[in-house]
């Protein structure tokens, strides 16, 4: 494998990491005023990602400067191009952060309830944005002939990338009351079940409309033909497991099956995408190609030295942290947001 | 405004924004860490007191340092798609390397450290904390060096119509860096140094838990002094390099509009003529400049009409001189604020060394104030840094309306510049109303555990 498919399978890697990691961090979000009914109880959702979720969040920046750094030209054109829906993304991020930091320094239900509202949007708003997005780089974007995306925001909403949002809003959704089944106190799991089964319903449904909208919608017959090859049907039969593992309270197999339908989701986008990088709805030869977008091969062969020195760290220490704060919450917890 | 005008305020409302957080989150980070591994080798629970009322603070700063962050990784890929298909090959991997090398480590451990007490063994739980502060100082060295490329560009190659890296550790040794990356580092230092010990003279001055915060001052106003002391001497390296590497940015900062006499003066004050290109009212201590500029009181600065015409030689035809009032008054105010820091911190380490600091209310009064010395010396220390380099995004290679996004309106622009704004200060006005609240309150006060019910909602304990 050549330097520029090394560092683009490393960059879909690192959005599979941020949608496993941070995806479930949304649908916590997401879920927090359906599961916590009481003060107490919310802060017993809070608290479930309480100390990881800010960790989970640099894998997204780290995914964002791996594509600065080893394609200029994708990260140009990609954030320029989705230049109103990214913005929205920050405001989300920024409301969401802070409202996980701010809301219990503050005793008045008004001013909790604020940023549990700000919490909430800012759970919502990323995975519709994120879907929205990656059904437009399947579809392919108006990307003209020095790089740019033209046309604003309209020509990337379509009912087609739409479903595409949805479908990814009820997946995460979906992986945070997995992980909820699996951290929440015992009293309040049974709720966090209910929802899972809720939940795992759409995410079936809109998953499978969007798998089937996207041969209608997108040039994808034309890059993988008419058998979808074993990806995707992996991810779904993951999905469906889901339903089954929970009947049986196996809440730590139902959450890997459903996130492994989620990495192996970002996978897919990215086979298909492979090897453009953007792909040109305006005229076929003004696609941009991993090779095309990439950096020069020093700064990429420095950049790798540096990943395979530092990412086994990185991964080592987040698993210990993860490991540090394996148990279940419990509402006698002294909760710290 | 035109598009590059709008996308050049974004930047700066955002930046500036940003650096208001970061400086804190640097220097307080450091000196939890230093209280906390004081707790673990004395047992003393005072000191835990005081790591618990300033961690608290610490992480309302922490959280939206954090996220505004993000916004600044962003941004150069929103507002300037062209600057960022130039010198991405370059630019782009010191930022990489610092999200792999500093995000993770700062995040996850803070995320162990505020859950981790009762968790983790007294002293894995210190270590935690330095494992933020070596975080967020490291941070601060990779995002430099990408800074540092702008001022000074090194270890390049001008190929394919992009700068492309060529010498990984060039970058790494730019002499800019090495004088700029310590004057942050310093600067974040005291700007902590002062936070610690501005809060602890308020209770202080009002006679509340003296024996505490006796503690945290004490600690404050040393590091204050050591630290303010660092960033002017590194400061003076500073400028000594600047009128090599960017004359016109030194010349531009003393609105020197012509060179200099052989013993060139330092202005305090003076009342600037963009437009006839000459100043009056001139308050000026003499030899200084030339002090300043080559460490001997002998020496002509270039002035802004002898560079530009240099400048004129080497880029081509073109107007290369910033805007000089900025430049200038922000250098001023930096210099200001960081002379009455040095002032202030070695005042109050002669009180302390002469045990007089508990009764000398006026200065811990005028300490409380002091607070926003750092913060003002920060901001005004970016401003000159950043406007004094105009016209060019990178010194010498590529000028700022080249950079910006060719396919974004002016209208997206102006649209998140406002929607930005507004958030930022609705964070903030929430961020100071936390912080105050909290800094009255006193440590003690722990959270409140849950909300009160509606109707019965007095004060919390």
């Amino acid at each position: 494998m050549d330097l520029p498919t090394v560092w683009f399978v490393l960059i879909a890697v690192l959005f599979a990491g941020y949608f496993f990691l941070e995806g479930f961090d949304y649908g916590v979000g997401v879920l927090m005023p359906f599961v916590g009914r009481t003060d107490n109880e919310r802060r017993a959702v809070v608290a479930t990602i309480g100390p990881v979720w800010d960790a989970n969040e640099v894998w997204l920046i780290t995914a964002g400067g791996a594509m600065f750094a080893a394609f200029p030209r994708w990260y140009a054109a990609v954030f320029s191009g989705f230049y109103l829906p990214l913005a929205l993304v920050l405001a989300a991020l920024i409301a969401r952060s802070v409202g996980l930091e701010f809301r219990s320094k503050e005793a008045d239900p008004r001013w909790r309830r604020a940023w549990d509202a700000m919490i909430w949007a800012g759970s919502l708003v990323p995975p519709l944005i994120w879907g929205v997005a990656m059904a437009n780089m399947l579809r392919g974007v108006p990307l003209d002939a020095h790089g740019d995306v033209v046309g604003g925001v309209v020509p990337l909403l379509s009912p087609y990338t739409l479903v595409g949002g949805l479908a990814t809003v009820a997946l995460l959704t979906l992986h945070g009351a997995l992980y909820l089944c699996l951290k929440l106190p015992p009293e309040l799991v049974g709720r966090a079940e209910r929802l899972a089964y809720l939940v795992g319903g759409a995410a079936t449904a809109l998953y499978f409309a969007f798998v089937v909208y996207s041969y209608f919608a997108t040039p994808v017959v034309a890059r993988i033909g008419l058998d979808p090859g074993s990806i995707p049907v992996l991810a779904i039969s993951s999905i469906v497991a889901v339903r089954f593992l929970l009947g049986r309270r196996l809440y730590g197999w139902a959450f890997a099956m459903n996130g492994a339908a989620i990495v192996l989701s970002v996978v897919l986008v990215f086979a298909i995408l492979y090897p453009h990088v953007l792909v040109s709805t305006l005229r076929p030869s003004w696609s941009m190609t991993v090779a095309a977008a990439a950096s020069n091969p020093y700064s990429l062969r420095v950049m790798s030295l540096l990943a395979v020195a530092a990412l086994p760290v990185v991964l080592a220490y987040q698993a210990w942290s993860y490991a540090v704060f394996r148990r279940r919450v419990s509402l006698r917890d002294p909760f710290h947001y | 405004m035109t598009i590059v005008g709008l996308a050049r305020l974004q930047f700066g409302v955002t930046t500036v924004y940003h650096f208001l957080f970061v400086p804190l989150t640097i220097g307080l980070a450091f000196l939890l860490a230093v209280l906390e591994s004081w707790y673990v080798a004395t047992g003393d629970a005072a000191y835990r007191k005081l790591v618990d009322f300033f961690g608290r603070l610490f992480l309302i700063n922490f959280a939206v340092g954090v996220v505004t962050g993000i916004l600044q990784e962003f941004q150069f890929g929103m507002n300037w798609a062209g600057y960022s298909r130039f010198v991405g090959d370059v630019f782009g991997a010191p930022l990489a390397v610092e999200a792999l090398l500093a995000f993770f480590l700062e995040s996850t451990f803070i995320g162990v450290w505020i859950f981790g007490w009762d968790v983790l063994p007294p002293r894995l739980h210190a270590l935690t904390m330095w494992l933020v502060a070596l975080g967020t100082s490291i941070s601060a060295y990779w995002i430099l060096t990408a800074n540092a490329f702008m001022q000074e560009p090194v270890g390049y190659a001008l190929r394919h119509g992009r700068a492309e890296m060529t010498d990984f550790f060039a970058l790494l040794a730019n002499p800019q860096l090495w004088v700029e990356f310590p004057h942050v580092e310093f600067a974040a230092l005291a700007t902590g140094a002062f936070f610690l010990a501005g809060i602890s003279a308020y209770h202080l001055a009002r006679g509340r838990q003296v024996t505490l915060f006796d503690r945290s001052f004490r600690l404050g106003v040393v590091v204050a002094l050591v630290a303010s002391l660092l960033v002017v001497v590194v400061g003076h390296a500073q400028a000594r390099h600047l009128v090599r590497a960017q004359p016109m940015k030194l010349a531009a900062a003393e609105a020197l509009w012509h060179t200099s006499p052989p013993r060139a003066p330092w202005i305090l004050y003076a009342s600037i003529d963009s437009v006839h290109r000459r100043n009056s009212h001139v308050l000026a201590v003499p030899d200084l400049l030339s002090i300043l500029a080559y460490n001997r009181t002998v020496g002509r600065v270039p002035g802004i009409d002898a560079v530009q015409a240099d400048y004129v030689r080497r880029f081509g035809p073109g107007d290369y001189v910033p805007p000089v009032f900025v430049t200038f008054w922000s250098f001023r105010l930096m210099v200001y604020a960081g002379s009455a820091m040095v002032l202030l911190a070695a005042w109050g380490v002669w009180l302390v060394a002469k045990e007089r600091h508990l009764r000398a209310r006026r200065y811990l009064r005028a300490m409380v104030w002091a607070v926003g010395l750092p913060y003002l010396a920060n901001i005004t220390g970016w401003l000159m840094t950043e406007v004094g380099r105009q016209p060019w995004t990178v010194f010498g290679l590529e000028r700022t309306p080249e950079g910006v996004s060719a396919g974004v309106g002016a209208g997206a622009v102006g649209t998140t510049l406002v929607g930005f704004t507004l958030m930022y200060g609705a964070v903030a006005v929430a961020g100071t109303y936390l912080v105050v609240r909290y800094v009255r309150r006193g440590p003690g006060a722990s959270e409140p555990r849950a909300a009160p019910a509606p109707s019965a909602s007095p004060e919390p304990a």
